[in-house]
């Protein structure tokens, strides 16, 4: 066990997209348990800083590994696939028209200030965003077919963006 | 209870040793100290039986000072000298802070944070506040019957990384060893969960002299995870002191104050104000220096309405902390109430209007915050405490970001993220033969750099010259338990690293605390070489019970060879202990940190592979999802 080995080995669990997350909480605690700053306030400096770090990764590791986007992305790191997600942007034109359409229905509400509008769409993607992500366990649990998974990533972070929007909206309408 | 024993050098302390740790409640209006006694948290009153210390400092031109209730008599009489809610200006430039020009003081802007010029010279926010430190220090140390191994002080959860590295500088300069610094709402969760037995999601409303905090927190048995805070480090219980104050003015259609009557209209509405929260009414007179005669009664429905906007004001960060949290307020099992100023009847109504249920007020507000700082102290101290073990997972409460093209902020690690947390960041050169690279970090959510406080600026140099674009330059911020931040660099191509301690644009350097050190040394009885010396004793003894503690537990992790060096390098450092040469003294803790680096890495990871081990693997594929 290093510091610089992969989120999953450091709590002990497999290499996979479905991932048991109360399991993955109550590991994640129990190595905050151990490594915490607070368990190394009297100890010397050196054990104080690598106590840090310790649990500074522990963290980086949890974020990564609770939320599903990041936990695909995280594994397509581990499998040598780069999402490019900066340099290619390029993406289907169906999906582009989509995601205007989605824009503009969100945008629609929001001006309208129709809180009960905004609620439906935001349950509506979320039911979406969940397919989606029943599709990308199958694709790198099962199938392994990172090629498939990068383009569908792509698009996720595209719809989770969306979804952070709708939330946005709905929160300054309570405002 | 047994006292702190003193260990002759060369003798290690017995494993049972109960250290003395304090919490210390820091606050605008009023400071506390609490120390665990037989498993329980309790507050140290002074001579007189009084918890709380004023948080009032007064400066004699001789240098001298007065703190607390005696400083506090001075304030209508010497305004000027008598530095009140000297937490408002901790971390902060004169423009941050609000109501100037009713406060008496002569503020010169440093180039760190404001100064007030007293007759004793200008004094720094810094320098007050380790004196209401140093006097909380004495009474612990008087209570306990020995020196302090450290403190637990509390901040608002609110407090950005200025004011938080300025509560440190000032511990550091009051002579305390800072064990950590706690957010205010966390350390009331403590108190009270611990307390209640509590699980489930609560929320913490702190409405101090001079802060408020919204803090959120999943209570499951033994962790305290704060799931979002927010708040406004500059409106508190003082701000409904001077709604009063105007309605005053106005009411009695007063020309402008002096200093002193102003002071004293001030102090009658904070009067008022305590009294309303048990009565319907409540008067307001004054004679002042002028001969006019003040004689209002303010009730409890004018105050209500003269401080509406302050009352929704604490309701917005409220709401953002929520969200935050992805919860709503009907998933808030408690709502728990902090600081004096939540007696105000309004407030209880507004909270408990906003929540739907009556809030916990079932621990006294004023000091629940110094119990929970001392019950996690005696936690940090290492003591064991009757209750099972806890472990508590904090956030940073502002997103840290930098500067990029047209002004605009990058965010490097957002808020709400739990502590400690790094991010590292690949920077590269836009010229040609370019030999360093500004970096300004800022905290805050806004987008446009202005709007957001700005923490550091630095510069990278040395950059080995390359075409532009070719140098890759990753710069590491890191923020510690305590909520703070520090920053490396490192060239990735030739390996060259820099290291840079970021020195907030609102802070103070190193050189400037030595100075205050020396300065606050010189009216104190002993002098500075004999206290820098006893101060490396007690670290050297720290880190060799440290030390022989792991030795006893781990020894098996080490080869013969191994443990060898390092228990000679024990024995070089109790000798140097014993010696009065405080360079001896450090070189040997030095010689000691290296020897057993091997040995807290290995220790680090036995520990890991121990929790880990004795699970069923197969437990975990079944596809959980969020």
């Amino acid at each position: 066990m290093d510091l610089t080995a992969d989120f999953f080995s450091l709590f002990d669990l497999p290499k996979t997209f479905r991932l048991n997350l109360s399991e993955l909480d109550s590991r994640y605690r129990d190595v905050q348990a151990r490594v915490h700053p607070d368990r190394f306030a009297s100890a010397p400096e050196t054990e104080r800083r690598l106590s840090m770090q310790w649990a500074t990764r522990a963290n980086e590791a949890y974020m990564t590994l609770k939320k599903p986007l990041e936990r695909a992305k995280y594994l397509l790191e581990l499998a040598g696939h780069d999402l490019q997600a900066e340099s290619n942007t390029a993406m289907p034109a169906d999906f582009l028209m989509e995601q205007m359409e989605w824009r503009e229905a969100v945008m629609e509400a929001r001006a309208g200030g129709d809180h009960h509008e905004l609620e439906r769409l935001f349950q509506r993607l979320t039911d979406d965003i969940a397919g989606r992500y029943e599709e990308v366990a199958g694709l790198l649990d099962d199938a392994q077919d990172y090629a498939t998974v990068t383009d569908r990533v792509r698009r996720l972070m595209f719809l989770e963006k969306l979804l952070f929007e709708i939330d946005d909206a709905l929160a300054s309408l309570e405002d | 209870m047994a006292l702190f024993q003193i260990a002759e050098p060369g003798e290690s302390a017995p494993p049972h040793e109960h250290k003395l740790a304090v919490g210390i409640d820091l606050g605008t209006t009023n400071s506390l100290v609490a120390t665990v006694r037989s498993g329980i948290a309790v507050c140290l009153n002074d001579d007189q039986g009084r918890p709380l210390l004023p948080s009032v400092v007064h400066y004699h031109a001789d240098g001298s000072t007065e703190v607390g209730h005696e400083a506090r008599r001075n304030q209508a009489l010497d305004p000027k000298n008598t530095i009140v809610s000297v937490k408002r200006f901790m971390g902060r430039g004169l423009k941050d802070i609000a109501h100037v020009e009713a406060m008496p003081y002569d503020f010169v802007e440093g180039p760190g944070m404001v100064r007030v010029r007293t007759q004793a010279g200008v004094k720094s926010p810094v320098e007050v506040s380790a004196e209401i430190l140093k006097v909380l220090k004495e009474r612990g140390e008087t209570a306990l019957g020995g020196e302090l191994v450290g403190a637990v002080i509390t901040v608002p959860a609110y407090f950005d990384d200025a004011q938080r590295q300025a509560t440190k500088d000032a511990a550091r300069l009051a002579g305390l060893n800072v064990l950590r610094l706690l957010n205010e709402p966390t350390a009331a969760a403590i108190a009270y969960g611990l307390d209640n037995a509590a699980e489930g999601i609560y929320a913490v409303y702190d409405l101090g002299g001079g802060t408020f905090d919204i803090s959120i927190l999943k209570l499951t048995k033994g962790v305290f995870e704060v799931m979002a805070t927010g708040g406004d480090s500059a409106l508190g219980g003082d701000d409904f002191d001077h709604r009063i104050y105007c309605w005053a003015i106005e009411q009695a259609r007063l020309q402008p104050l002096s200093a002193e009557d102003a002071r004293r209209l001030m102090m009658s509405c904070r009067e008022a104000k305590e009294f309303l929260t048990k009565n319907p009414e409540a008067p307001i007179s004054l004679r002042l220096s002028t001969g006019e005669n003040i004689d209002l009664r303010l009730d409890v429905a004018t105050f209500a309405e003269i401080t509406r906007t302050l009352v929704s004001k604490t309701l917005q960060p409220v709401k953002k902390a929520l969200r935050d949290a992805g919860l709503r307020p009907e998933d808030v099992k408690g709502v728990v109430m902090v600081g004096g100023a939540t007696r105000m009847p309004q407030i209880q109504k507004a909270v408990g209007d906003f929540f739907r249920q009556d809030p916990l007020t079932n621990l006294d507000p004023d000091k629940v915050v110094a119990l929970g700082a001392a019950t996690q102290a005696n936690l940090l101290a290492g003591n064991k405490t009757g209750k099972d073990d806890w472990l508590l997972l904090d956030v940073i409460p502002l997103s840290l970001g930098l500067e990029t093209m047209g002004g605009l902020t990058e965010k490097v690690i957002p808020r709400n993220s739990t502590i400690p947390t790094a991010r590292a960041q690949e920077f590269t050169t836009f010229k040609d033969g370019q030999t360093a690279m500004a970096i300004h970090v800022v905290q805050g959510e806004r987008e446009m750099i202005a709007d957001c406080r700005s923490l550091a600026r630095f510069e990278l140099r040395g950059i080995p010259p390359m075409v532009a674009g070719a140098a890759r330059i990753r710069v590491t911020f890191q923020v510690d338990a305590d909520g703070l931040l520090s920053v490396t660099a490192r060239e990735q191509t030739t390996g060259v690293e820099s290291s840079i301690t970021v020195k907030p644009s609102y802070g103070l350097s190193d050189d400037e605390i030595a100075g205050m050190l020396q300065d606050s040394l010189a009216h104190a009885k002993d002098d500075a070489m004999a206290r820098a010396l006893r101060e490396a004793q007690v670290e050297a003894k720290r880190m060799i019970e440290a030390t022989a503690a792991a030795l006893a537990e781990d020894a098996h992790l080490l080869n013969e060879a191994e443990a060898t060096k390092i228990r000679n390098a024990i024995a070089k450092l109790q000798e140097a202990a014993a010696g009065d040469n405080r360079r001896i003294i450090n070189i040997a803790m030095d010689d000691l940190g290296f020897e057993t680096q091997e040995f807290a890495h290995r220790r680090m990871d036995q520990s890991i592979k121990k929790v880990l081990s004795g699970r069923k693997v197969e437990e975990i594929s079944t596809g959980e999802e969020e």
